[in-house]
């Protein structure tokens, strides 16, 4: 039981990360029928940027509490992904609003690994250690222990989530961006500015991932250049798993698929026998995919049919 | 060769020395670029190596439209049953089989590379059956998935039973050897001797052509014409009668085939395998060896490959020795520089020149209707 239910604090940590990182996925998505494959570098992008502000400030100010620096490492990393995503839309997705499919995902690839190659310059190719800033007494519940980081990442993707939900439901801005998601030139007709609410769901998209990158650091006190890319798959699968363009589907998505990655990675072993372990993790998040695909490839919540002729 | 030089088309006797000519500069082509080292001609074994695995890519991405992120997996499927097949791995691991043969694993490439071609076009199609109804985008995605599955699984089972010798990867597998010729030693050919990565380089490059003369004729089939249907509207296709599925299906299968036999020669060519080799980052070097040079067209497919193949190796010599004169020291490797660039190609070459460095013809623009074969 112990197991149980600290691989359901896991999960609901793991999920509340996936659910931030999908639902830039499926703004963007929602609105341009386009995968942006480079989110997950700019998660990464975010945590790296925070780790040099926050050894900056150690190095300069040793004075300052640790809740302080992660405050101000995440105020840094925020307008920095902004900018690095509006100009990856700027440059490599807007040309090709209207060109076949195929290609603003190739140029999405490119811009991916331009990414990961310039941090691979700028901060180096080792692992790079995320000083503890939060208490690291572990706090129990029920038999399971979970860290004062790992209890913030809950809330705070929680308190995001019901302010973007906020935002698309009930401000002039979110019905502007529901409505181009319905249809750009409509909108665009109705005096909405596609391209501006285009711009601004990269934006959030980005400060959320700026966040998520932040917290995925810090939970797990590493970063590197390559930090993004399985968060970044597994954030899509969560997005496709609550049905992509769908903004609940993919809070719901994540949460779902960080419980089963968390309960798979806890219960493989005994269910196999010993046969597979949890470094077989990873796979789960594709059997979902490939699963969601087969038998509901609208997701669940998604309404639309996968297959627009 | 009409398929290179479409304006041959009319002079049959033009295109025969054309191909005549074009065959002697590939058969001395090593004699030349050896003079600066044999790493040059490990680079154009390696680009024919390439020019397989970009021409099976194309298949599935040029002609059937369907973007598949995991083509290296299949690769790493050839390659890692020719490591077993030929190496005293799989020997050493299993008392068993060792008593079964008491001289180890040694198979002849006869045998090895049409298995390797069919497991790689099994791989295919246990990928391709459940994705098939999914658009683009969705299949791009999970095809990445299949990938690191499938490098997931090669760095992990080495345990409790070790078949793929986890990360570290197998080694001492055996060299080619085609009629009791090691390709591992120098070949006495009596004028003149041949090293073994000569040997390597026209064993790729006859393999390599026989890919191209395999994708001229699919290309021109009418299997060939119902992928580029499907590719250009699969509704329209279906209500063509051609059964959408099942050529997809095909797709998956005949494109994996080229990757399973280019890795089965990879693995006997390198004599080591590792999960290492065959990380996305190889995928998308694949991908954009067919984006760069013109998604859909086998010279174009063909001149991207060789590119991006040589590319590194000049990349060795230029930017590292400028950077030592310069800095003192070297500050960007060659290696990242090269993914780098890579990286902006592939936008570049997106924004700009959608069809490629060297794109099809347009229909009905200078030419007629394609001759049956090139």
């Amino acid at each position: 039981m112990d197991t149980f239910i600290q691989q359901v604090i896991n999960g609901l940590v793991l999920g509340s990360l996936y659910s931030l990182i999908a639902l830039g996925y499926t703004m963007v998505y929602g609105i341009l029928n386009l995968i942006n494959f480079a989110h997950g570098d700019v998660l990464m992008v975010g945590a790296l940027t925070a780790l040099t502000v926050i050894l900056f400030l150690m190095a300069n100010f040793p004075e300052l509490p640790g809740w302080l620096l992660l405050i101000l490492g995440t105020a840094v990393a925020i307008p920095v992904c902004i900018a690095v995503s509006l100009v990856i839309e700027r440059v490599a997705y807007r040309p090709l609003r209207n060109a076949p499919r195929l290609a603003p995902l190739i140029t999405a690839i490119g811009v991916s690994i331009v990414l990961q190659t310039l941090a691979m310059l700028i901060w180096g190719r080792n692992y790079m250690t995320f000083p503890e800033l939060l208490p690291t007494d572990p706090i129990v519940i029920g038999g399971a222990t979970i860290t004062v980081t790992k209890l913030l990442v809950i809330a705070l993707s929680a308190l995001i989530m019901i302010g973007l939900m906020l935002l698309v439901n009930r401000s002039r801005l979110g019905r502007a961006m529901r409505a181009t998601a319905e249809n750009p030139r409509v909108a665009g007709l109705m005096g909405v500015n596609p391209n501006y609410v285009i711009a601004l769901t990269f934006a959030i998209g980005a400060a959320l991932a700026a966040v998520a990158g932040v917290m995925i650091a810090a939970s797990y006190s590493v970063a590197h250049f390559h930090m993004g890319f399985m968060p970044g798959l597994k954030a899509f699968t969560a997005a496709v798993l609550g049905g992509i363009g769908n903004i609940p589907g993919a809070m719901i998505g994540g949460l779902l698929l960080g419980l089963i990655e968390a309960l798979g990675a806890g219960y493989i072993g005994q269910l196999t026998g010993g046969v597979l372990g949890s470094h077989y993790q990873d796979v789960f998040a594709f059997i979902v995919l490939c699963a969601v695909l087969i038998f509901r490839p609208s997701g669940l919540l998604g309404e639309r049919v996968a297959d627009r002729a | 060769m009409q398929l290179f030089f479409p304006q041959l088309k009319d002079n049959p006797a033009a295109a025969i020395i054309a191909a005549f000519v074009v065959g002697a500069v590939l058969i001395a082509l090593p004699f030349v670029v050896g003079q600066f080292g044999n790493a040059w001609v490990r680079a154009l074994a390696f680009a024919a190596l390439y020019v397989m695995l970009a021409l099976g890519l194309n298949v599935v991405v040029g002609y059937a439209g369907l973007l598949d992120l995991g083509y290296i997996a299949f690769y790493a499927v050839g390659a890692y049953m020719y490591a077993l097949l030929a190496s005293p791995h799989l020997t050493d691991n299993f008392p068993a089989l060792a008593a079964m043969f008491p001289d180890g694993f040694h198979n002849p490439i006869w045998l090895v590379i049409p298995l390797g071609a069919g497991l790689a076009a099994l791989f295919g199609i246990l990928l391709g059956a459940p994705v098939l109804k999914l658009r683009g985008d969705y299949l791009a995605i999970v095809t990445l998935g299949f990938g690191e599955i499938i490098r997931i699984f090669l760095v992990n089972l080495n345990e409790p039973y070790n078949i793929t010798n986890g990360p570290q990867g197998i080694t001492l597998i055996d060299p080619v050897t085609i009629a009791g010729v090691s390709f591992a030693r120098p070949l006495d050919l009596g004028f003149v001797t041949l090293p073994s990565v000569y040997l390597y380089y026209y064993l790729f490059l006859v393999l390599a052509i026989a890919s191209l003369i395999v994708c001229i004729r699919l290309q021109n089939s009418r299997l060939g014409r119902a992928w580029m249907a499907i590719r250009e509207d699969d509704v329209a296709a279906k209500a063509m009668g051609i059964n959408v599925r099942n050529v997809k299906l095909l797709a998956f299968a005949l494109g994996a085939t080229f990757g399973g036999v280019a890795g089965a020669m990879f693995s006997a060519f390198q004599g080591f395998v590792s999960p290492e080799s065959f990380s996305l980052m190889e995928s998308i070097i694949v991908l954009a060896m067919v984006v760069l040079g013109g998604l859909g067209h086998i010279p174009g497919v063909i001149l991207g490959a060789v590119l991006l193949a040589v590319f590194p190796e000049v990349l060795r010599h230029t930017v590292v020795p400028v950077q030592e004169a310069l800095f003192g020291t070297v500050i960007v490797e060659a290696e990242v520089l090269r993914m780098l660039i890579y990286g902006l190609a592939l936008v570049a070459i997106m924004l700009y020149r959608p069809k490629g460095l060297w794109p099809a013809p347009e229909h009905g623009v200078g030419a007629g209707p394609r001759p049956a074969a090139g």
